[in-house]
């Protein structure tokens, strides 16, 4: 089976929030095999290393299946919280599309009856 | 089995997602979403913080300005059909919008319009006594300790539950002002109240706490903000916002007005569903620990999602604590650069601006360098801009003291004519902000709700 890359933002939904100095990011997964995927390939390791120096704190990832979601909580990365903030995006709203530029490698299975948004 | 056997059920609609919002979405669901009652969350920590400063310069003021116009908008039509109001518009200041919203009643000739206010949810004056009383206040994310700022600190609320807002109900208010209410809870309460459940049944509480979560951003959950094929998404300038109805079993349906714009989905749904979730097996709500891992969501119908499955356990013995503190003061510069080689006299421009602010003396505590168009939102992350067509170079520092986070951006004057080439889009210095950090810790609800307090007062009762 071959293996190709993708970027989520092709096959992924998210939307970030805010708490305090703490932002999360949820991913969405469109079927069973991708969330399996995710899974896999979206670990907090690369996370943390997409969001650079926007994340000062740890990385965590909770598993919501019931919606197919990674759930990220990204601890002291909102500049000191949304009033404290320098930042043009103080409530880290673009985080969620952040996470989506990650491009990862999936089987072409697991792309079965996936629509790739343009 | 009678399987048309009618559960009780209510109906409830969302009016208002942020302080900000548009009277026109609760308006939408008064007139065609057939609810009982209709909550409004006009408060985030953001909104808490801004309020506070309306309060430190006025002290009439500290609730959301725009709640006498919601309720100019709303009430007429609530009067006729008997909607119910439920608002935590009255942000630092519970009271003062009370009577707002009183005096807004007696305008419209409703003098009988019974108001209820909800109190005692500001610490703000308590904190020193709370620390003498045994609770420690420490920061919730760091552990750091509440006396190493205690004299900075501007505010200091509760998170109040559903329990105040039922009484006022009980008492049978028309329109229920309240300060610091969880968001979800101001939905959570008719629930209680009309479906007459315990404040130990667990899952249903849960069920209503999903719900309220769901509601209390408005549109973000009927197609706003979506991240799917929002180029699909129709007329979100007149966004349905959400309709739900609960039935006494703990299921229920989300849905909005006939003929609104938007859409209400799974997939539009569930995006609202972890927004601002931490740990989603562990949501924590002042009345109940709601298990998001366990909800279970089905589209049955055009713009309709089902509910069910929802679990909770035992209400948290603690309740949440948000605390404002002073963390100095912010100026930006601003200006914007074209093509050719755009983010290059961006940069070129920032470093000038380094040198010409360390040349007056000014030291900032720290700073924050974007080019607005090339990595503003994204950061690191973002793709290389090599021939993008204009940038805007936003420069924000945070200073100790307002006199410097003035004079910053005055020191970048000069750029206009001693700068890279050209500049444009440049709105002349921009006044300093107070920045205030925000210090979540958690409290000892036996502190707190011998002090919360239920007034109900008509709108004849003088303000």
């Amino acid at each position: 089976m071959s293996r190709r890359r993708v970027q989520l933002a092709n096959i992924a939904q998210a939307r970030s929030g805010d708490k305090g100095d703490l932002a999360n990011v949820a991913l969405f997964a469109p079927t069973d095999s991708l969330y399996a995927a995710f899974k896999r390939e979206v670990t907090t390791d690369r996370v943390r290393e997409l969001f650079g120096r926007f994340v000062r704190g740890e990385v965590e990832r909770y598993e919501v299946p019931n919606v197919r979601a990674l759930n990220f909580v990204l601890h002291e990365a909102l500049d000191g919280g949304a009033a404290r903030s320098l930042r043009s995006d103080p409530l880290g709203k673009s985080y969620g599309s952040l996470l989506l530029r990650m491009e990862i490698e999936v089987d072409d299975g697991e792309l079965a009856g996936v629509t790739l948004k343009p | 089995m009678d399987l048309h056997k009618t559960v009780p059920s209510i109906r409830i609609g969302a009016g208002q997602g942020f302080y900000g919002d548009t009277p026109d979405g609760a308006l939408d669901v008064a007139l065609h979403g057939d609810v009982k009652y209709i909550c409004f969350d006009a408060l985030a920590e953001l909104t808490m913080a801004i309020l506070q400063k309306d309060r430190m310069r006025d002290a009439d003021g500290g609730y959301a300005r725009d709640l006498p116009v919601f309720m100019r908008r709303l009430l007429p039509a609530a009067r006729e059909r008997g909607i119910t109001l439920v608002t935590n518009g009255g942000g630092m200041n519970a009271a003062g919008a009370a009577g707002a919203v009183r005096d807004v009643a007696r305008e419209l000739g409703m003098q009988d319009l019974r108001v209820a206010t909800v109190t005692g949810d500001d610490l703000t004056s308590r904190i020193d006594d709370l620390r003498a009383r045994g609770a420690e206040l420490s920061n919730l994310d760091t552990g750091a300790a509440i006396d190493t700022l205690r004299d900075r600190i501007v505010f200091a609320v509760a998170y109040l539950g559903a329990a105040p807002i039922v009484e006022a109900l009980q008492r049978g208010a028309d329109v229920v002002v309240t300060g610091r209410v969880a968001d979800a809870s101001l939905f959570v309460a008719p629930m209680v109240h009309e479906l007459g459940w315990s404040f130990e049944d667990w899952d249903r509480l849960a069920a209503g706490v999903v719900l309220g979560h769901l509601m209390e951003c408005s549109g973000q959950a009927t197609g706003g903000n979506f991240s799917g094929d929002w180029q699909n998404i129709a007329d979100l300038d007149r966004v349905g916002y959400p309709v739900c109805e609960m039935r006494d079993d703990g299921t229920a349906l989300l849905s909005k007005p006939a003929g609104s714009g938007g859409r209400v989905s799974v997939d539009t749904v569930k995006e609202q569903l972890l927004y601002e979730v931490l740990d989603p097996n562990w949501y924590a709500n002042p009345d109940v620990v709601a298990d998001f891992t366990s909800v279970e969501l089905r589209n049955v119908g055009p713009d309709e999602v089902a509910i069910t499955g929802v679990r909770g356990r035992p209400r948290p013995k603690d309740l949440k604590v948000i605390a404002g503190y002073l963390d100095g003061w912010m100026g930006a510069v601003t200006i914007g650069y074209s093509w050719p080689d755009a983010a290059d006299k961006a940069r070129r421009a920032a470093e000038l601006i380094e040198r010409l602010a360390a040349r007056d003396g000014l030291e900032p505590l720290e700073q924050v360098v974007e080019l607005v168009g090339v990595n503003a939102l994204h950061g690191d992350a973002s793709t290389e801009a090599d021939d993008v067509n204009e940038v805007v170079l936003r420069v924000a520092a945070r200073f100790a003291t307002e006199q410097e986070a003035a004079r910053f951006p005055r020191i970048a004057m000069p750029l206009a004519l001693n700068g890279p080439p050209f500049i444009g889009g440049s709105a002349g210095p921009s006044s300093p902000r107070a920045l205030l950090g925000v210090w979540p810790a958690l409290v000892p609800r036996e502190l707190i709700e011998p002090g919360v307090a239920v007034d109900v007062q008509t709108g004849s009762a003088s303000t």
